[in-house]
């Protein structure tokens, strides 16, 4: 397994009415019309180092086998550390009842929906696909709480490519056109979405639980291949601002 | 349901003997030309239908070695790595129906990295050129690509039934192809793998005429599926018995398949069981439907079940042989009132939901059961087990027929299994899963040893045994000592010592399936089989205490063994320390398509 550290810095745009209440409260205003500075990154670290467990993943992906990793189970604090494929249930079996679970008997009806990542109280799956990747995986983005999260679950899944690699220090500056397209000019993978507008965003844009609410598929796609994406989403800012 | 299916017979099929003995001797009687002789003995052993029968036959001479490779139309490969598809299209001709098994099943529990091996495609594109009335491949563990299942579908004008077990590598593309090109097909059955949600409308692409499907399974599909095609699939298949469908597909859509085509059916899977349209309307009447099933004796499903809805399936339950309700979280109180209509039931698959208290009724209820299984719910080592030796007890009390058993559970006695080894002696599968690592008996503190000594002395049909619990050399020791018929067994953080491993490589003559894991067993411990090798399909050794040296010696001493050492990427490659040891007998020398985190000694 290729360990990096990949660092991807996104930011939080101000959608910037003034006196509009905004969601996420890091929002910082500016007015409107000005070139945006930017309040708040949010620090996107794709870590490859092979965990075992944790999101969850609905392929059957073996990690690399070492000796017995014991993983602490983050639901249950003190409890007993899990071993790698103990009890011998297959995963199969255990993402049918974990999906039962997640979602509750009466909300059966909101995973019938498909596979959009809809505002229904129950999972909202999601497929991601990669480039280059033999075939889709899913996720369930209510399993997770931040774009953090999230990118140590893509990593996971998609290990095996090589993440893209942001200037480790300071910010993707939307505004700065040079610099955003020497990101995407490299070969390297930036992840982007399917929002409810059926356009494809790059991820980190909005606020998490909006993403969540308004992703309907994640695509990992080249750097290159997303440069596309940065002016349409820069116009789609630029629209919600007015 | 096929978990780990037992198999009858040793995969000896195609050692090849270098003694050729001419039983027929030209030079002193008068004989007939050997080519009449041929055709005699054709005659003669097609006939010969088992597996065992055939090989026994192919061993007499030459000419019968040759004419039973003619006569061959069902091939069983027990892993696919101890032949090369060349060898089997050179010594079997006519081959009609193949049953290929791959991956070995610890592969399931994430012990193996993911691109290990175990592909279908040497053997599709070999077959496609010498088996053109190929009708049948049965595939567990394989992996298996679209392009696969498009060049099978296009390769075998005949094909007939397709059938894949625990496989991945394919999404419902490939399902899409063989639907729509295999204009014979009887038989699609999808059990436990994992497909590729492509988006594709695979149900569609069945040819629009009448078709001669008997069974379509489908309830591992993750997608969802075009109903009305479903719907005008069903009516236009008169010969379809066994339908089994993915949870995509509503109680109401159930009722309206079964409207169609309820009295023909013979195997149900009822798919999701809850209602996919929540609003106030009347809903329709499931009993009626569960009524007109007057041949349903399997029934599946059960997957996001609204318990409200479970009494509906009473009807069918006085008929019911096969009951599998293991994806669904049934309380003991749900439970009680369908199971006490089951009186035929002889294979019971559940989640352990339904309790010991369910299991007293399964006792009290179902006499002629067969095959039980209980599955947890929660499967995590350190919660409160809703299943104990009081279940296991009732059922050895009630359920004296009992020939396979897998349990679940989080604590048990000596005592219980003991008992069962005396009630069920038509046990032939004895699989328990104590979940917590190194669990004593949970009343007497004692180590299970007894209890599993019990079960090999007592059951002397038994054949497969999966062990759990804490366990010390002793228990190894009744293993070797009376586990005289087993041929599978799994090991797991068991033993104390080499000498448990060696009771058994030394006691158990008819072992050829040896999986153990986290367990003290090392070097000496695999020198001394050394003798059983050769006569086994495998050997799984993960997290023991081998060392490289040693494995490197039975590589070198065994050449037609291939012995595997499965690490992660970055092991360091002169590690003296090996994590997996996988190894198999193989007529055809070590496989060319090992990853790079397979090392082939």
């Amino acid at each position: 397994m290729i360990g990096q550290l990949i660092n991807l810095k996104a930011t939080e745009l101000c959608l910037g009415l003034p006196g509009g209440a905004e969601a996420n409260e890091n929002l910082a205003k500016s007015a409107v019309g000005n070139k945006r500075g930017f309040s708040e990154t949010v620090d996107l670290m794709l870590n490859l180092q092979s965990n075992k467990e944790g999101a969850v993943d609905l392929n059957n992906v073996a990690s690399a086998s070492k000796e017995t990793t014991l993983l602490k189970d983050p639901a249950k604090p003190p409890a007993k550390a899990q071993v790698v494929g103990w009890p011998p249930v297959r995963n199969y079996r255990k993402n049918i009842i974990t999906q039962q679970k997640t979602s509750g008997k009466e909300e059966a009806s909101s995973e019938k929906a498909g596979n959009s990542g809809g505002g229904a109280s129950g999972a909202a799956l999601v497929k991601v696909s990669m480039d280059g990747a033999p075939y889709l995986r899913k996720v369930d983005l209510k399993m997770y709480k931040s774009y953090q999260d999230l990118s140590d679950a893509l990593a996971k899944m998609f290990s095996s490519f090589t993440m893209g690699n942001y200037g480790a220090q300071g910010m993707i500056d939307f505004m700065n056109e040079s610099k955003l397209m020497d990101l995407l000019n490299s070969s390297d993978y930036v992840p982007s979405y399917e929002d409810k507008d059926s356009d494809w965003m790059l991820v980190g844009d909005v606020p998490w639980e909006m993403f969540v609410d308004s992703c309907k598929r994640l695509r990992i796609m080249k750097g290159a291949e997303a440069i596309g994406l940065a002016p349409r989403a820069m116009e789609k800012y630029c629209k919600n601002r007015s | 349901m096929s978990e780990d299916d037992e198999d009858q017979s040793p995969a000896t099929d195609l050692r090849s003997r270098n003694k050729s003995r001419n039983c027929i001797s030209s030079s002193s009687s008068q004989t007939f030309p050997d080519h009449v002789l041929e055709n005699v003995l054709e005659n003669v052993l097609q006939f010969l239908d088992s597996r065992c029968d055939r090989n026994a036959a192919s061993l007499v001479c030459k000419l019968w070695w040759k004419v039973e490779g003619l006569t061959r139309s069902e091939v069983f490969i027990g892993n696919c790595y101890a032949l090369s598809p060349a060898r089997l299209t050179q010594r079997f001709k006519r081959v009609r129906s193949l049953l290929l098994k791959g991956k070995p099943r610890f592969a399931d529990f994430n012990l193996m990295p993911a691109d290990w091996g175990a592909n279908f495609a040497p053997w599709v594109s070999t077959m496609a050129k010498a088996y053109p009335w190929l009708e049948k491949v049965d595939l567990k563990r394989m992996f298996v690509t679209d392009d696969d299942l498009a060049l099978l579908a296009e390769s075998f004008p005949g094909f007939k039934e397709l059938i894949l077990v625990c496989c991945e590598g394919f999404g419902t593309s490939g399902i899409a192809v063989v639907a729509n090109k295999c204009r014979k097909l009887k038989v699609l059955d999808l059990i436990e793998s994992d497909v590729t949600d492509d988006e594709v409308d695979w149900v569609s692409c069945f040819p629009e005429d009448v078709t001669c499907l008997e069974s379509l399974a489908f309830d591992c599909v993750e997608a969802p599926i075009n109903f009305k095609a479903l719907e005008g699939l069903v009516g236009r298949s008169p010969l379809l018995r066994k339908l089994r469908l993915n949870r995509f597909v509503s109680l109401e859509e159930v009722h309206r398949l079964l409207l169609l085509g309820a009295p023909q059916l013979t195997s149900l899977g009822t798919g999701s069981f809850s209602r996919g349209d929540q609003s106030q309307q009347e809903p329709p009447d499931y009993v009626a439907a569960f009524r007109a099933c007057k041949s349903v004796v399997c029934l599946s499903g059960f997957r996001e079940l609204m318990p409200e809805y479970l009494p509906a399936i009473l009807p069918v339950c006085a008929n019911l042989t096969s009951l599998n309700f293991s994806y669904a979280n049934i309380s003991p109180d749900m439970f009680k009132p369908i199971i006490h209509n089951c009186h035929k039931l002889q294979i019971f698959w559940a989640l352990d939901s339904i309790c010991d208290e369910g299991l007293q009724a399964v006792a009290a209820t179902c006499k002629e059961l067969r095959e039980l299984r209980i599955f947890p719910f929660d499967p995590r080592e350190d919660t409160e087990g809703p299943v104990s030796e009081l279940g296991l007890q009732a059922i050895s009390e009630g359920c004296r027929k009992l020939e396979s058993l897998l349990y679940f559970c989080q604590h048990m006695t000596n005592a219980a299994l003991i008992a069962m080894s005396h009630n069920c002696p038509e046990l032939t599968v004895f699989r328990l899963c104590i979940m917590g690592r190194l669990r004593p008996d949970h009343v007497t503190g004692k180590a299970m040893d007894e209890g599993f000594g019990a079960i090999v002395k007592n059951c002397k049909k038994l054949t497969r045994l999966a062990v759990s619990g804490l366990l010390t050399d002793q228990a190894f020791r009744y293993m070797g000592e009376y586990g005289k018929l087993i041929r599978t067994l799994s090991v797991a953080f068991a033993g104390d010592s080499d000498m448990a491993l060696r009771h058994v490589l030394e006691g158990c003559p008819r072992l050829q399936k040896l999986e153990i894991r986290d367990s003290p067993f090392g070097d000496v411990a695999l020198r001394s089989g050394m003798h059983r090798y050769y006569n086994m399909r495998f050997v799984w050794m993960s997290a023991c205490r081998l060392t490289m040296g040693c494995c490197k010696d039975v590589a070198r001493a065994m050449p037609n063994l291939v012995v595997e050492v499965i690490g992660s990427d970055d092991d360091d490659v002169n590690r003296d320390y090996v994590e997996t040891l996988y190894m198999y007998r193989s007529l055809d020398g070590p496989r060319k398509d090992a990853p790079q985190f397979v090392t082939i000694l």
